[in-house]
């Protein structure tokens, strides 16, 4: 199981949860397990989401690994002018 | 990526300011921008235009403009795609009004003429029945409870209940405890600011020439920061297969984000459609202020705690954004970079989207960070002067450093911010004297940067020289940026290699020129590709010599044996093995496709010094110094002009920029001689000091610079002009008339 660290605005659609764990090796899998747990998540993520692997941001890829090791935050979708 | 397997120092081309690749084409105007394209029978676009903020329509007749001579086409909604959702639907919205004009200025119809001439009078002909509606076009009222309601459907599921239906986004993060963090503090200011909405002013208004025949097949021609999501974003509006239809970018007259999306791209090409005839739009200057995405304006409330030994305590931020009349303000970047420079325990921040009768947002520089900086740079500043701190001390007490958790969640990677206050502590400019009636302002600032979807081709040709196809368009200097990195990689002169902009018939797909991202991604790109065709160099020499693959190496532009068991060969140069390619196995080329994840965030610190003219309120920018962490600077004098301009657009910003509304809601200044940038004038010299503080994730450790230089002008020139007016200034821009003001009520 990876920990998936929220922002705290999602708290309300995690049943008050700011940190969640969820069986996944890949940041596709991670999105995929969160919808699946959380439904209600499933909007936001749809939306567009970034993650962030100890520090490294991802900002779309759905395959990068993630392990239980990996400190793993989930953020808004970056983008830039 | 490791630090182990970036390139050492001592690069050969990286890091010298050669020629630029496009200034002989754009001093001698050979250069094609989005207005130059011309086509045989090519019609002229001119789009109708809503007078009001905020009106139902009723009724659009256009017989008495298609009954005018030389009018060959018009187009309404009607004429595009029906029943689009999400972004595709927010755009086509914006690019032709449905049932309601949003803003002053929103397109409602257009037509296409055989005369820009009879195509503007053609546009006096069509008649629009309007019922006008209240409006609102500031934050604030906005979100008020009695505030016009623009969209009752727009509001998604962050929003809270109880919010007016013109809140459509919401953002909450943080860490620690806010409450417990205040109760340390020795000094807690509480303040708030507003900043009014700017547009990017780039010289080069939105231009394109559209050609879309009976059979679905579509070419066009624009000005874009990004042609493949403009071929993406048109296809999906006028209803045809993305591959279709061929974008070509022109040559860019500025964009800074604005021309990251569409506006009169999809109505060429939809005029062109009616006609059968090729048709060319050109914006005017009020067209562009009026129906183009200018920044947000912004209301915001911050709050930090500071021990009296400068230490950070807690820190809280409400930033509140208008996007226009369409969800999308940055408001979630205004949160996360705000408190990103330092080290907190105790973090909060709020974001809002709002929506108001204003044209729909579009990026502007590190979209959402500047105005947040703004505010939590004021207050800090403040702080020092209260607890008679050093502003750099107290900055560098509380940095954030490698390790640190961020204030948006994550721990930062290796970072350089540090090494930027450190370079503004020792650069003569901090310990100049001030003349009186002067003031000098510190800010530091944090943009993320960005990666994206990126393919670079190339080829080299039998005499040695090397050709390359990117997707990106070039905004800041990327041309030579990739042709010193290909140099590093072939070994070969950077006058050898020519680097095209390709159009989206030729490459895979290329996320937009944004994020600071292309000398990062492109320039990634464009390594790897080499790499792959210094692969097939060095096969090539290893069939000729007869030894494996594996016992070749290249160096400075040669194939060489690896050592003496490999055998006795003389060194192979780039040029002797493209000459006989043909006959050896083919041309030679290499490729690289690929989301590089690893754009590395990037941190800047500023020193302004300002006057204040008490008698007028003008303010003078004296002395600026810019101060930022480049990573790797490929071309040292490409970044010295991105940090330069970033502060230079930071001081138009903090001046003078502004929308400015009237009570009808309507735009009062929607030209250049009403709406006031800096010009030469008005601006000191920019100093710049290039820090170099490796990104992890780049083979030469570049970092984006084309956004972060945009982040601390604001806060910066705001604490210079507080220091010498004596008295805060909180509302942007600081006119004339504002600092009169401000020095009238300080008494």
């Amino acid at each position: 199981m990876v920990k998936v660290h929220l922002w705290s605005g999602l708290r309300t659609l995690t049943g008050g949860l700011e940190c969640v764990e969820v069986e996944a090796s890949t940041t596709g899998q991670l999105l995929a397990a969160l919808s699946l747990s959380y439904p209600e998540l499933e909007p936001v993520i749809e939306a567009g989401v970034s993650i962030a692997i100890d520090g490294r941001i991802i900002a779309t890829s759905l395959t990068e690994p993630v392990s239980p090791e990996n400190e793993i935050f989930l953020m808004q979708r970056l983008k830039g002018g | 990526m490791a630090l182990d397997d970036q390139k050492p120092s001592g690069f050969k081309f990286v890091g010298t300011s050669p020629d630029r690749p496009d200034g002989l084409d754009k001093v001698t105007g050979r250069a094609r921008f989005g207005a130059d394209a011309y086509a045989p029978g090519m019609l002229h676009g001119a789009v109708v235009r809503s007078p009001h903020a905020h009106a139902r329509i009723i009724r659009i007749d256009t017989s008495k403009a298609e009954a005018l001579e030389g009018v060959k086409a018009v187009v309404t909604r009607a004429d595009f795609v029906d029943g689009l959702q999400g972004e595709f639907g927010f755009v086509l919205e914006n690019v032709m009004a449905g049932e309601k004009a949003l803003y002053d200025g929103h397109a409602v119809a257009a037509v296409a003429a055989s005369s820009q001439l009879i195509a503007r009078d053609a546009v006096k002909l069509v008649e629009v029945e309007y019922e006008v509606l209240p409006h609102v076009t500031d934050v604030d009222a906005a979100m008020a409870e009695n505030a016009p309601v623009l969209n009752d459907s727009y509001a998604d599921a962050s929003v809270p209940a109880g919010h007016h239906p013109n809140v459509v986004r919401y953002h909450d993060s943080g860490h620690g405890d806010i409450d417990a963090g205040f109760a340390e503090a020795d000094l807690v200011i509480e303040d708030s600011f507003k900043t009014e909405a700017t547009h990017q002013g780039y010289i080069e208004p939105h231009a394109c020439l559209a050609s879309l025949g009976g059979d679905g097949k579509g070419e066009l021609w624009c000005t874009t920061q990004g042609h493949w999501i403009a071929q993406k974003t048109c296809a999906a509006l006028v209803g045809i297969d993305t591959s279709q239809l061929r974008v070509t970018a022109s040559e860019i007259g500025g964009g800074f984000g604005g021309k990251t999306t569409v506006f009169i791209e999809p109505v060429a090409l939809a005029l062109s459609r009616k006609a059968n005839r090729p048709v060319k739009i050109v914006m005017t200057r009020s067209e562009v202020f009026r129906a183009t995405g200018p920044t947000s304006s912004t209301s915001m409330d911050i709050k930090i705690g500071m021990k009296k030994d400068g230490t950070i305590t807690a820190a809280q931020g409400i930033f509140r954004l208008q996007g226009g009349a369409f969800p999308g303000a940055p408001m979630e970047f205004s949160a996360m970079c705000a408190f990103a420079p330092y080290a907190l325990a105790n973090v909060h921040q709020v974001g809002y989207d709002v929506i108001s009768n204003r044209p729909k947002q579009a990026a502007y520089r590190a979209p959402g960070a500047p105005m947040a900086s703004f505010a939590v740079e004021s207050v800090i500043d403040e702080l020092c002067s209260q607890l008679d701190l050093d502003p750099i001390d107290v900055r560098l007490k509380n940095a954030s450093r490698e390790g640190t958790k961020a204030s948006y969640g994550p721990k930062f990677e290796r970072i350089g911010l540090v090494e930027t206050l450190e370079a503004a502590k020792a650069h003569p400019h901090y310990s100049a004297p001030l003349e009186p009636g002067q003031g000098r302002g510190i800010s530091c600032g944090f943009w993320f940067n960005h990666g994206g979807e990126t393919s670079v081709s190339l080829a080299l040709s039998e005499d040695g020289t090397c050709q390359i196809s990117v997707g990106t368009p070039d905004i800041g200097g990327s041309r030579a940026s990739m042709a010193l990195m290909a140099a590093e990689e072939l070994g070969i002169p950077y006058e050898n290699i020519r680097v095209t902009i390709a159009d989206t018939a030729t490459l895979g797909y290329n996320d937009v020129s944004h994020g600071s991202r292309v000398t990062y991604a492109s320039g990634l790109a464009t390594i790897k590709a080499a790499k792959d065709a210094v692969g097939k160099l060095c096969k090539r020499a290893a069939a000729k010599w007869g030894i494996p693959e594996d016992a070749v190496y290249w160096e400075d532009g040669c194939a060489k044996p690896s050592g003496a068991n490999a055998g006795n060969f003389d060194p192979m140069p780039l040029a002797k093995i493209t000459k006989s390619m043909g006959r050896t196995g083919g041309p030679i080329s290499g490729h690289f496709e690929a989301t590089p994840e690893g754009a590395g965030v990037s941190f800047g610190t500023h020193i302004v010094d300002a006057e204040v003219d008490p008698e007028t309120g003008k303010t003078a920018v004296v002395r600026y110094t810019v101060i930022q962490d480049a990573g790797k600077a490929i071309h040292p004098s490409y970044v010295e002009g991105q940090f330069q301009g970033g502060a230079a657009q930071g001081i138009g910003w903090a001046l003078n920029e502004e929308y400015i509304y009237g009570e009808d809601g309507r735009l009062q200044n929607s030209i250049f001689l009403d709406y006031r940038v800096p010009v030469a004038s008005d601006l000191p010299m920019i100093d710049t000091v290039i820090v170099e503080v490796p990104n992890p994730g780049h083979p030469y450790g570049v970092r984006g610079v084309g956004e972060t230089g945009i982040v601390p002008p604001l806060a910066a020139i705001a604490n210079a002009v507080s220091a010498a007016a004596g008295v805060r200034l909180r509302h942007l821009p600081m006119s004339p008339p504002r600092i009169l003001r401000a020095l009238k009520d300080k008494g």
